[in-house]
């Protein structure tokens, strides 16, 4: 059986074997030409291929169409406007004020993505390691917790979006909840403090498990007998959470940070099916605000769309890369 | 040798026969009803009678149609026909011209001629395609609400005062949630504004400066709102031009009252089954008539299609009398053909309340407004809907006030005019 077995591999893996020797001579007279760093690029290059193809040229398409105005799909039949849809973007007489400025949907679209990118993220972090914490601990049933926690992340943001839509509407589970210990029944959605607050809760819930497995998998790469050195030394857990648990964890912490403030600043899909972007646009965020523009409207803006995503990405370059500076940093120290 | 040869060329030939002989139209379908089913049907017929077409119907969502379609048809691809309702007009210039192609163009012309401007650019005479069914907006009233409260059900040329105070009696002693309900978009709510008396159009076709006359209604609805009157979930709980219908919170009798359309009618049927009983009532009065606004779903044919004759003898079938009373009967739309709408229809329906309900929405037609009735064939119409339910949203929420809101919709349809001329 095992002789049959190595056989049937060797049958199998012959062609790739033919294959790599095929290009080995290439490869060895490449490396001969260009040195170690030659041979990354050769290495590199479909990964870059892909990138490019998927990420890169999209990039510099979606830059081509923030410079062309009207409705046209194409890019050749759209006229060619210069900085036109970012200045009508910046176009705004009081900044703290949107409804001074000319496009006030998308000054009211980026205070409410910043308000829910600081609250979100915040709040996503730090249930995330309490819930790290929790799962990393020897307690009873451990298994099945970090299936349940994790168990959101696998549903799709549409049902997520349209299951708290259900919970939290007029004849929902919660009034049913609040009618029962005695209360008036809320229309939660429409409320721009809940409906705000709900976005922020719901995305959290829906993404927090991922989040948690990236600590989780931090925390039990910590050594265990530096715990065990502070417990001889009878360190109060506090001061074991800040001293040890915290900077071991600051890799994990900062890919935490940056991926949830990516994620964050592209709410759309459950917030989108969950509030619509109401009540008014106290839920009306970017991604939503270029969708609309871009593809919802009968004439719609492509330029215009095109540009505020330009916009949106920039500040999210800018914010990744302080915030990984500030991890380096930090690390340093 | 050469006899193997010749075997094997015959059936080559016999494998390659059908492909060559067979044409195939693709058929791009949203469903809101049961209209899906009827029409597999009915093509499956037509299959039998042209074995040489093959028809794939291809049920897509609405989202799809209204998103997808439209960079389809840019890149020069898309569907050989398609069943198309708002961007009827706007995307006029991608449609086929199936006048050379029918085989009586006159039976379109005399049939469909009211609608064709709908589905076609300004000035043109194309034959396109035609409406699969006329739809009209009106309101739709829960009688049985009206009955356990002991609150009369108001008449023909009742007002939009009249229909709020009554459904607000029936609110309060049912103690339901809200008197009324409309759908969440400017279509729905431009009706209302024409019978106040509203003009969206300018002399020259541009679109008008929003008038005193649609603000007043405005002012009431976003009145109605605050008192509670009006659901606050449909419009209030959204922003910018998201659809939302209220059609659940009527079928659930949340609300006496609701104002959508005549597409409701097999829906409602469905959904109410006989939990309770219902009627349509046209639409309200204001001081300049009691219009509904006209407009229905097009089956139109796009003109890059490799094969138009035979797209031409699909559509020459779906559109044919016969055919189109059938696909009418069994989908309880109303027809926008003129011999069949002459002729009248028999609805086939188990319930009771369908045919009083189509036959007061073929009543209320005779009502439209002339301003109601150019919005279907206006091509600026999706840029004043769209500035009308954003802002007044806004103005429901508490974020702007009328006053602001008023030269921010005038703003919003300015842009989007510009835009699209750029």
């Amino acid at each position: 059986m095992t002789a049959f077995a190595t056989r049937l591999g060797a049958a199998v893996a012959a062609p790739f074997a033919l294959l790599a020797r095929a290009i080995d001579l290439p490869l060895r007279g490449w490396q001969r030409l260009t040195g170690m760093g030659g041979m990354a690029a050769v290495f590199l290059a479909p990964n870059l291929a892909i990138f490019g193809v998927f990420v890169l040229i999209p990039l510099a398409l979606n830059f081509a169409y923030s410079m062309t105005g009207g409705t046209d799909i194409l890019l050749p039949d759209r006229p060619f406007v210069g900085a036109d849809q970012y200045a009508r973007l910046l176009d705004c007489a009081d900044y703290s004020r949107a409804v001074t400025c000319r496009e006030d949907a998308f000054w009211t679209a980026a205070r409410n993505t910043a308000v829910f990118v600081v609250f979100q993220v915040s709040l996503m972090v730090a249930v995330s390691m309490i819930t790290a914490l929790i799962l990393n601990r020897k307690i009873a049933g451990r298994g099945f917790f970090r299936a349940v926690f994790f168990f959101p992340v696998l549903l799709s943001p549409v049902v997520v979006g349209l299951i708290w839509r259900w919970i939290l509407q007029r004849q929902g589970l919660l009034n049913l909840i609040v009618v029962n210990l005695g209360f008036d029944p809320q229309v939660w959605l429409n409320d721009r403090l809940y409906a705000f607050a709900a976005a922020v809760g719901v995305s959290t819930w829906a993404h927090m498990g991922f989040y948690t497995l990236i600590l989780l998998a931090g925390l039990q790469a910590i050594p265990r007998d530096l715990y065990e050195a502070a417990e001889m030394d009878g360190t109060k857990p506090g001061r074991v959470f800040r001293r040890i648990t915290l900077p071991l964890l600051g890799p994990n912490l900062a890919v935490v940070l940056v991926l949830a403030l990516i994620r964050s600043v592209q709410i759309f899909d459950e917030a989108y099916v969950l509030t619509g972007g109401g009540p008014g646009t106290s839920t009306l965020f970017l991604t939503q605000y270029i969708y609309e523009t871009g593809f919802a409207s009968l004439l719609r803006n492509p330029g215009l769309a095109a540009a505020a995503s330009i916009l949106m990405a920039g500040v999210l370059v800018v914010l990744t890369l302080a915030q990984l500076a500030l991890s380096r940093r930090a690390e340093r120290r | 040798m050469t006899r193997i040869a010749f075997h094997a060329l015959g059936f080559a030939a016999l494998l390659a026969a059908p492909a060559a002989a067979q044409e195939q139209v693709r058929i791009m379908w949203y469903s809101d009803g049961n209209e899906g089913a009827v029409m597999q049907d009915l093509l499956d017929r037509f299959e039998e009678e042209h074995p040489e077409i093959d028809v794939v119907l291809d049920t897509v969502a609405y989202q799809v149609v209204q998103e997808q379609l439209p960079i389809q048809l840019a890149s020069g691809e898309g569907p050989d026909i398609a069943r198309v309702t708002n961007a009827l007009k706007t995307d006029a210039e991608h449609w086929l011209d199936l006048r050379p192609y029918l085989n009586d163009a006159a039976y379109w012309d005399d049939n469909f001629g009211p609608y064709l401007d709908w589905m076609r650019e300004d000035g043109s005479d194309a034959i396109p395609g035609f409406p699969t069914q006329l739809t009209l907006t009106g309101g739709f009233a829960n009688k049985t609400l009206f009955e356990q409260a002991g609150v009369e059900m108001p008449g023909e040329g009742a007002t939009w005062d009249d229909w709020i105070e009554a459904s607000a009696q029936v609110m309060q002693d049912q103690q339901l949630p809200a008197a009324f309900a409309i759908d969440r978009t400017g279509h729905r709510v431009s009706a209302p504004m024409f019978s106040y008396g509203a003009i969206y159009r300018a002399e020259d076709g541009s679109p008008a400066p929003i008038d005193d006359n649609a603000m007043r209604f405005a002012e009431e609805l976003v009145g109605w709102t605050d008192e509670g009157l009006m659901l606050p979930e449909v419009w209030v709980s959204a922003s910018g031009t998201t659809y939302r219908a209220a059609t659940e919170d009527f079928t659930n009798a949340l609300v006496p009252f609701y104002y959508s359309g005549s597409w409701q009618v097999a829906n409602l049927s469905q959904q109410i089954g006989d939990a309770f009983d219902w009627v349509a009532v046209g639409s309200p009065c204001g001081e300049a008539g009691c219009t509904g606004i006209p407009g229905g779903a097009g089956l139109v044919a796009v003109k890059y299609t490799d094969q138009p004759e035979a797209v031409a003898t699909v559509m020459d079938y779906l559109a044919s009398e016969e055919v189109l009373r059938e696909f009418s009967e069994r989908t309880l739309f109303i027809p926008a053909h003129v011999g069949l709408a002459e002729a009248g229809l028999d609805y086939q329906s188990e319930d009771s309340q369908v045919p009083p309900a189509l036959d007061a929405f073929v009543a209320s037609s005779s009502q439209i407004l002339p301003e109601a009735a150019a919005m279907p064939g206006w091509l600026w119409s999706p840029a004043y809907y769209g500035a009308i339910v954003t802002r007044i949203s806004q103005v429901m929420a508490g974020e702007l006030t009328l006053e602001e809101a008023r030269p921010l919709i005038d703003r919003d349809i300015a842009d989007q005019v510009a835009a699209a001329q750029q």
